[in-house]
């Protein structure tokens, strides 16, 4: 439970909260961006990133990103991450 | 070679890399004479590790000089029962709305899981991130809502933000019942230990990620064994053993990091900051099967007591009365300390599945029995 899973940052939502949209496996989720975030928060998006329970905790290269989540999908992660998204959305209604 | 381990290998994305891996590993163990007889012993630290290396099949396919002791960083293998109980107990208060990841879920308690305790009616809810529980509780202002802080360093930055989060929002709902772990203390456990045997480490890749490589700097200067940092793809376990055994045919003991693309040497300085504002060591923390380590466990310092769900419900850690027995028969301690394989305890894959799983071991696909039990030919063997 301690792996994080490569997302792209598609937007930032939330200046003030430090908060951002990501694609991870084609599902959209706001993450916080407060680890990762420089001086300019636009200069995130479009950039991947390791996300670990709705936080981007690392910057990382297209193709670490690819490599990384064939390795989560590999050992089922990646599945499980996205399950525990879908549940969480459910559990907030 | 066995059959299956050949299956493993032909899944891996670059097995010519990886057979030039191999065959390194091979030559340096034979250098340093490790034989199945008398192995060198690599402790990987992390759960995710012990899963890559049995999807992988590593284990079968490496040199027979090295042997792999699973580390104890699975984070609800390592939950003590009493602390299941009392989340119990506290989602099973009138009024809470009790929330947490779905690792927790079916870790055993004395009473019951917090899998039973939904069941019985409790309003438990499996959440992503405690993000989702901060949510949770600005849209229920009239309910208390608790997320359950376990884990390991990777893990701690995020309820440290939330914390600091629902303390600008000035929420008065929202707390958090702590009992996130650190890596190093264990390590520095498991090396005072008389009865271990071990010669080197693979480091946790993600919880380096926040914590850089410099907490592990005790290991080579006070006990002069090698830690290697790695990630998690198979050839970054190779050439991460590879490195290990290398500084020992070299004589030498340092930290690396094979992880760098990922690992800052200094961590994640937003996440070190937000840990350091919110939590302090506690001077003690149990952890099942290895007991009471030292400074091992974090608590929510007093400036953030409105959100320490120890504080508003008087139950955790630091309340209990300590020293609550484990189930009988359950040989989780002695399999998470290298004393025994999971295959040799008696409850293994008859009291103990990932269906029915009577230790916490057999819960997370990153316990080395729910591994054993997996891709060891166990679970085929009974079905």
């Amino acid at each position: 439970m301690c792996l994080g899973i490569p997302g792209r940052i598609t937007a930032i939502t939330d200046e003030a909260r430090l908060m951002a949209m990501a694609e991870v496996s084609g599902v959209r989720r706001e993450v916080s961006v407060a680890c990762v975030a420089g001086g300019d928060l636009a200069a995130l998006v479009g950039q991947w990133a390791l996300i670990h329970v709705g936080f981007a905790m690392a910057l990382i290269d297209e193709e670490e990103a690819a490599k990384t989540l064939q390795a989560l999908r590999d050992l089922g992660e990646a599945q499980e991450t996205l399950e525990q998204m879908a549940l969480s959305q459910e559990a907030l209604a | 070679m066995t059959v299956q381990a050949m299956k493993f290998a032909s899944e891996f994305r670059d097995p010519a890399a990886a057979r030039v891996l191999l065959a390194a590993i091979a030559a340096k163990a034979d250098r340093i004479g490790a034989t199945r007889e008398k192995p060198v012993h690599i402790m990987e630290i992390c759960g995710g590790h012990t899963h890559s290396i049995f999807r992988y099949g590593l284990d079968k396919l490496i040199h027979e000089g090295v042997e792999f002791i699973h580390g104890p960083g699975c984070p609800v293998c390592v939950l003590p029962m009493a602390r299941v109980d009392e989340c119990v107990e506290i989602a099973e208060t009138p009024g809470v709305i009790f929330t947490t990841f779905g690792d927790a879920m079916r870790v055993p308690g004395h009473r019951k899981s917090l899998m039973q305790a939904r069941s019985g009616g409790a309003d438990i809810r499996m959440v992503y991130s405690p993000l989702d529980a901060l949510e949770l509780a600005r849209r229920n202002p009239g309910r208390e809502v608790v997320f359950f802080g376990l884990g390991f360093e990777t893990t701690t930055p995020s309820t440290a933000l939330s914390i600091q989060a629902a303390a600008r929002e000035g929420l008065t709902n929202f707390s958090v019942f702590c009992n996130h772990i650190t890596v190093p203390e264990p390590i520095k456990a498991l090396l005072d230990d008389p009865d271990m045997m071990l010669d080197g480490f693979i480091g946790p890749g993600h919880v380096s990620m926040v914590i850089g490589i410099h907490p592990y700097d005790f290991i080579p200067r006070d006990y002069g064994k090698p830690l290697v940092v790695a990630g998690f793809e198979p050839t970054d376990l190779l050439q991460s053993v590879l490195m290990v055994l290398t500084q020992i045919a070299e004589g030498r003991a340092a930290v690396e990091n094979q992880y760098a693309r990922v690992v800052p040497e200094h961590g994640n300085p937003v996440s070190l900051a937000a840990i350091a504002d919110v939590y302090e060591r506690r001077p003690s923390f149990e952890w099942r099967g290895l007991g009471e380590i030292d400074a091992s466990g974090l608590r929510i310092r007093a400036q953030y007591a409105a959100f320490d769900a120890e504080e508003k419900f008087g139950i955790g850690y630091a309340a209990s009365s300590r020293n609550v027995p484990e189930i009988e028969g359950c040989a989780c301690g002695a399999v998470m300390t290298g004393k025994m394989k999971p295959m040799q305890c008696p409850q293994f894959g008859r009291g103990c599945t990932p269906e029915m799983p009577l230790g916490a071991l057999m819960v997370s696909s990153e316990g080395a029995c729910a591994a054993y039990w997996q891709y060891s030919g166990a679970r085929a063997a009974a079905e």
